[in-house]
């Protein structure tokens, strides 16, 4: 990728999460750092490319920890999160 | 080929936009739900598509690298739904905390292939993967401590004789070792490869090992912060800009969420990870005055007469699980005609909003918890400040004691209420290993026992009462 492009996405992916979490109600940060934490899961596709490429024992070794690490992020961090809001479904809005 | 890589792109794109509705959907209780399902269709997405990534000159990945991707899913995955689904809620700070890890863990090791494939080119590729394999790798063994210590497997906070001066070199010292990788490119040799990477996990063990107490919520968040960071930095080495959008979108809401918390604890991060609050540290001598224990119906009786009574849980009312019984116990109050309001200090419990979630798991309606600015005036005229298993964050020493680790924190003003009733597991300091002023003043009375077995006892007797 161009460098400067990369550069360009950094900057504004830092504005984006900045300005998204900036509006958050107390109530919401333990959901939310665990939502933010299942979003940071994506690495296992990270990982699943570098395992597709892997050409020795080692590298796939390390591959497979990798994903299964990146998998357990996902999916534990998925679960937990939504656990946490579902509690505030049946909730009336605001006060 | 060429369509098999379109829609791989466009579905990286689809599953940012993804998140970053999701993440902004879960700003708003009502619309939070709904924000982490949006977030996971675009994690699926990404899944599957990747399944479909071409080979070096083959239409697919190799056969068997696709078993082993198959395999390590299916084992991480469900192990982590299984016990994300069985965990009591009173447990979600560690079990956050240990997700996390794992995801930083999993960025250091897409370094270390990327280091060990040889493919990468120019110093800016090599930095970024060298700064994400350091990230990551702190984020991964210092989360493993973290959670240790809130599973309750690692009890005591641990700290070295020379403990600043040991973090400072051994810093300086992987970063050196990233430096040097950095420099020779290409021809960076395993050992100098090994030795980086066990520098960096080391360092992750070493800094978190002394941490403890309040100031673990502000910890786990800043390792959220950090593996998003090394997600992002993974993702411009393999140039997937999915990878690079999420873990910075996180990375830098992790920050400002980190920020946000330190702040409540007027304490800098620095702080934190270098002075680490600790009952050595305190310079003051004893407390005076006396412990005044009650019994629960006094407590009972205190409460069910009163006007006005503000509860202030802690880090025991989650230990104990005791949430159902405080709401039960405050339904019974407020039909006897009691005003009851919860007071939420910003660090309460081990995570930010933790007390939070525990309410909201009882049922506690949102407009009777109020945040410490809110609430703090309105001490002056409650009848009684309940402080169910809280501390540090009630402690009058933060306002006026000097040479104490927490001055400067802000308080919840539980000691301008008329009474203030502790519920409390046993006598001594707590987490922190701070005393507390507030234990010996007049107008507060000691309620030892377990949160969970105290309540209910005072929910028997507010019912003989009528």
């Amino acid at each position: 990728m161009e460098g400067s492009i990369a550069a360009y996405i950094f900057m504004l992916a830092a504005f984006t999460g900045y300005e998204v979490i900036s509006r958050v109600p107390v109530i919401l940060h333990t959901p939310l750092m665990s939502g933010s934490n299942f979003i940071h899961g994506v690495v296992l596709v990270g990982a699943m490319v570098a395992l597709g490429q892997a050409a020795t024992p080692l590298e796939q070794g390390i591959g497979f920890v990798a994903v299964l690490l990146g998998a357990a992020n996902a999916a534990g961090g998925y679960v937990v999160t939504e656990r946490m809001l579902a509690m505030f479904k049946n909730e009336k809005k605001g006060n | 080929m060429e369509e098999i890589r379109w829609l791989i792109s466009a579905s990286y794109f689809v599953a940012a936009i993804l998140f970053i509705f999701g993440l902004k959907e879960m700003s708003s209780p009502t619309t939070a739900r709904k924000g982490i399902i949006w977030a996971g269709v675009g994690m699926v997405l990404a899944t599957a598509v990747t399944f479909l990534t071409p080979g070096e000159s083959t239409l697919f990945m190799p056969v068997d690298n696709l078993i082993l991707m198959v395999l390590a899913i299916a084992i991480g995955g469900s192990v982590a739904w299984i016990s994300g689904k069985r965990v009591a809620m009173t447990d979600m700070p560690q079990m956050v905390a240990i997700y996390n890890g794992m995801g930083g863990g999993a960025a250091a090791g897409i370094a270390a292939i990327e280091f060990a494939r040889g493919h990468m080119h120019g110093t800016m590729m090599f930095t970024l993967a060298a700064l994400g394999a350091l990230i990551g790798s702190v984020s991964f063994s210092g989360s493993i401590v973290a959670f240790a210590k809130l599973q309750g497997i690692m009890k005591k906070a641990f700290r070295l004789p020379t403990q600043n001066a040991v973090n400072i070199v051994l810093a300086l010292l992987t970063l050196g070792l990233g430096i040097a990788i950095v420099w020779s490119g290409q021809e960076a040799s395993a050992w100098l490869l090994l030795a980086f990477f066990l520098c960096a996990l080391v360092l992750g063990v070493i800094v978190t090992l002394p941490i403890g107490g309040a100031d673990m919520p502000v910890v786990i968040s800043l390792f959220n912060a950090f593996t998003g960071l090394a997600v992002g930095f993974e993702g411009y080495v393999m140039g997937n800009p999915a990878l690079i959008i999420a873990g910075i979108v996180v990375g830098a809401a992790g920050t400002l969420l980190t920020q946000l918390m330190a702040k409540a604890m007027n304490r800098p991060i620095t702080n934190i990870l270098f002075q680490p609050i600790s009952g050595e540290a305190q310079a003051g001598g004893a407390m005076e005055g006396t412990l005044k224990e009650v019994s629960a119906l006094d407590a009972a009786t205190m409460m069910h007469y009163a006007s006005k009574v503000i509860i202030i849980p802690g880090y025991g009312m989650a230990v104990a699980g005791a949430q159902h019984k405080v709401w039960e116990m405050t339904e019974l109050l407020e039909e006897a005609g009691v005003d009851v309001r919860f007071a939420i200090h910003p660090v309460a419990g081990r995570m930010p909003g933790h007390m939070n979630v525990l309410l909201a798991e009882a049922g506690v309606p949102y407009d009777k918890i109020f945040d410490l600015e809110e609430i703090n005036s309105d001490f002056n005229q409650a009848d009684v400040a309940l402080v169910i298993g809280a501390n540090d964050v009630v402690n009058p020493v933060a306002r006026s004691d000097k040479s104490s680790p927490i001055y400067g924190m802000p308080i919840l003003n539980a000691d301008h209420a008329a009474n203030v009733i502790v519920v409390k597991r046993g006598q001594g300091a707590g987490y922190s290993g701070i005393e507390n002023a507030l234990f010996y003043k007049d107008n507060c009375h000691m309620l030892y026992g377990s949160a969970q077995k105290v309540i209910a006892e005072v929910i028997q007797n507010v019912k003989t009462m009528g």
